[in-house]
């Protein structure tokens, strides 16, 4: 017997029948006949933030560490555009959200009607599909397209504008979930053309000085352990990009570290002298080529990718395969390990050892573990690196990090070995500010046990802080790092070395709260760490039994005057990197 | 380099405005664009003009292809094709000007398709050069006004742009 429904109750009985778990929301006008719908059920949970853009965020740091789809539920008008950039954010890092926004009744849109937007025009550009829900009875229908779109091919946020009629509680429908959609155009790839992945293996196997470049799409497809065992079959360096940290263990010797823009000296010099480079789900992003015209030389490009349209976009790939990195790499280590049965020399070894000869220099001559990168501060501070490799001490590694934007974003990238996918969590393609805090609390919601850090800066920090009055509702015992420079310090950074020290607008010393006691009068516990010496004893009572159950804010702060580095020089090639501060100024190598 | 797109379309509120949208988003150029159902009222079919190398071209295709409501997208200008564009144009006509106007609409294989005592209302259709070569004939203080489809294209032959 078909079960007669509202508009709104099939809207929540839909969501129930995707196996949705949380809904991240705040309430509005446009959104109450749903809100009603929630409140007569249980198998739903909804989380009230406190502004619409950490609901997106919580959705989207659930679904990065799940792979299973976040859902936010917005109201109209100023509910649907703040959460706007959380979208955008979702939507460069290619990660599968739903988000529901509110609406004026169909009979007045159009008319500027009090908390009225255009939610589908304005979230246009950032969305992989949206929906104007017209009539009550394409629900169903609407929400089942909308997830699967969601979640299959290159994943991406979907927006579905309820407008309010169609949640009327008075108008009854039949409801039925359907079993499967039905879209005519939208076909995502499901494996790799064979053709292509016998090309593939030829080139992986006469490569002299090869590097696995992988990024986003490892994690994002499910293709650690594949990936894993490909370049463990071959033993070729593998180096990940800021979204693919995590898509091979972190502290293994082939692993190279992120390359990039504040990528290592190794892996930045391994991607230019490189005879072959297989990019698997990156794409080819500037913040990692530098200029491409410029971009690895001598290197043939195999580029795996689910989205053809992320291939030859910025460098022209020589082997383009589209298809799902799991399924390919998997073939393609079937077809190798063939190959390598067939004939035991299949690989030039003696290439390859000299090439990791090379990269062993790199890493000797400038490697994270520099003994540069371990001093004290300038002034006898603490340093962002040593509190990261304190938190990953602490954490045995095994913690899941979200991160803001800026320096203390790169720091963690750097510093904190990931060796699982999904555990990584930060917006590398937008680079939102404010990100950090939010989707902490999203992935603690998903992993209730685990153990959720946040490394984040006091700028990121106060751009999204009022949800530590959410994680005090939930009772979240998430751990928050503030590398506290009191400054900007990504901007501070770019102002010293390509604006002669001109620190425009980006410190605000004197006009800081008291972290310490701002996050105690949530219910929170809160630290706060001068000394490198007091580091460890912190740390580990942040991480241990003592602060379990709570959230604890630690408060570091670090020295000022640090940078980043390597930072990539602007214009030039991968090789072309800053290394160092030598006497209190940045030392551009371009003699490399 | 000039190139002229096929596309089908889900015959949708907003789904046009997805194909434009793309365009201005990523930086692309639209010269024409010409919409209509097809026989096929599920379907709509654009032709859309636009200039770019061939990698550009590579991209946009693929990025209408993501659209989700992009049926099929078809460059005609790889093959051979047929391409047409309609023009209503007003030419004032006084005088002595009338028959010249009239002569060479005739020339041009136009028609008057409305008449008042100064002015003709000339219907055109032809490749777009032919449309140029039309206006440039004219008396350029003559032109009263001018409307163009944009370009419709179809590949030749036996090659169908279908599902």
């Amino acid at each position: 017997m078909t079960e007669r429904l509202s508009g709104g109750e099939m809207l929540i009985r839909a969501l129930q029948d995707e196996g949705v778990e949380y809904v991240f929301g705040y309430p509005g006008g446009a959104v109450l006949h749903i809100y009603d719908a929630i409140f007569k059920q249980q198998r739903i949970e909804h989380i009230l933030v406190r502004h619409e853009q950490a609901a997106t965020h919580m959705a989207d740091g659930y679904a990065r560490s799940t792979g299973k789809p976040g859902v936010v539920l917005v109201t109209s008008g100023p509910g649907a555009t703040n959460a706007v950039t959380g979208i955008a954010t979702a939507y460069m890092d290619s990660t599968p959200i739903v988000v529901i926004s509110g609406q004026v009744a169909n009979e007045f849109i159009g008319s500027d009607a009090f908390q009225e937007t255009d939610m589908v025009g304005v979230s246009r550009p950032v969305v992989k599909h949206s929906y104007l829900v017209r009539s009550a009875a394409e629900i169903p229908r609407i929400v089942k397209e909308a997830f699967y779109i969601a979640c299959s091919g290159r994943p991406g946020p979907v927006v579905i504008d309820v407008p309010k009629d169609t949640t009327d509680p008075n108008v009854f429908f039949d409801y039925e979930y359907p079993e499967t959609v039905s879209l005519r155009s939208y076909a995502p790839s499901t494996r790799g053309h064979s053709g292509q992945i016998r090309k593939a293996v030829a080139a992986l196997l006469a490569a002299k000085r090869p590097v696995l470049y992988t990024g986003g799409g490892v994690i994002q497809g499910d293709a650690a352990s594949e990936l894993t065992r490909l370049a463990t079959r071959l033993g070729f360096p593998v180096t990940n990009t800021l979204m693919g940290l995590g898509g091979f263990p972190g502290d293994q010797e082939q692993f190279l570290g992120m390359l990039g823009m504040h990528g290592t000296f190794e892996a930045n010099m391994a991607m230019h002298h490189a005879d072959l480079i297989f990019a698997v789900g990156a794409r080819f992003d500037d913040r990692v080529t530098n200029n491409p015209a410029k971009f690895a030389p001598d290197a043939t490009i195999i580029h795996l990718d689910v989205d053809p349209a992320s291939i030859s976009k910025i460098i022209n790939a020589d082997i383009p395969i589209v298809g799902p990195a799991c399924s390919v790499l998997a073939e393609i280590d079937r077809v190798v390990e063939a190959k390598m049965a067939e004939d035991p020399d299949a690989l030039d070894a003696r290439a390859l050892a000299d090439w990791w000869r090379r990269i062993r220099g790199w890493r000797e001559e400038h490697g994270l573990d520099h003994d540069q990168r371990h001093r004290k501060g300038l002034n006898g501070s603490l340093l962002p690196q040593q509190v990261v490799q304190a938190v990953y001490r602490a954490s045995n590694g095994q913690a899941f990090v979200t991160s803001d934007v800026g320096q203390h974003q790169m720091f963690a990238a750097q510093y904190y070995k990931f060796d699982a996918p999904r555990r990584w969590i930060n917006s590398g393609g937008l680079g939102t500010m404010g990100f950090g805090l939010p989707a902490a609390m999203g992935v603690q919601f998903a992993h209730p046990d685990g153990t959720v850090a946040c490394i984040t800066g006091e700028g990121s920090f106060m751009m999204n802080m009022q949800e530590l009055s959410t994680c005090m509702q939930y009772a979240l015992p998430i751990k928050i790092i503030n590398l506290n420079n009191q400054a900007l310090g990504m901007v501070k950074q770019w102002q010293d070395m390509q604006y002669g020290g001109r620190h425009s607008h980006s410190t605000y010393r004197d006009a800081l709260p008291d972290f310490k006691a701002l996050t105690e009068s949530f219910g929170h516990v809160a630290y706060r760490i001068d000394e490198l010496d007091e580091l460890d004893d912190v740390m580990a009572d942040v991480f241990g039994a003592k602060h379990k159950n709570d959230l604890v804010f630690v408060d570091a702060h670090i020295d000022a005057e640090e940078h980043v580095y390597p930072m990539a020089i602007k214009g030039g090639a991968m090789n072309d990197m800053v290394l160092e501060r030598v006497d209190g100024r940045d030392d551009i190598r371009d003699d490399l | 380099m000039r190139r002229l797109l096929a596309i089908l379309l889900e015959n949708e509120a907003g789904a046009l405005s997805r194909v434009i949208g793309l365009f201005a988003q990523r930086n692309y150029n639209i010269e024409t664009l010409n919409v209509a159902p097809t026989e096929d009222e599920t379907l709509s079919r654009v032709t859309l003009s636009t200039t770019g190398d061939e990698s550009r071209i590579e991209q946009i295709t693929k990025h209408l292809n993501r659209l989700i409501e992009v049926v099929k997208v078809v460059d005609l200008t790889d093959g051979d094709h047929l391409e047409r564009e309609l023009m209503l144009i007003k030419v004032r006509a006084v005088g002595d000007m009338r028959e010249e106007v009239k002569r060479c609409c005739d020339i041009f294989r136009g028609q008057v398709i409305d008449v008042t005592s100064d002015a003709y209302t000339i219907q055109l259709t032809g490749t777009s050069e032919k449309l140029d070569a039309f206006i440039r004939a004219l008396d350029e203080t003559a032109v009263l006004e001018v409307v163009r489809s944009g370009v419709s294209g179809i590949g030749r032959a036996d090659k169908i742009l279908s599902l």
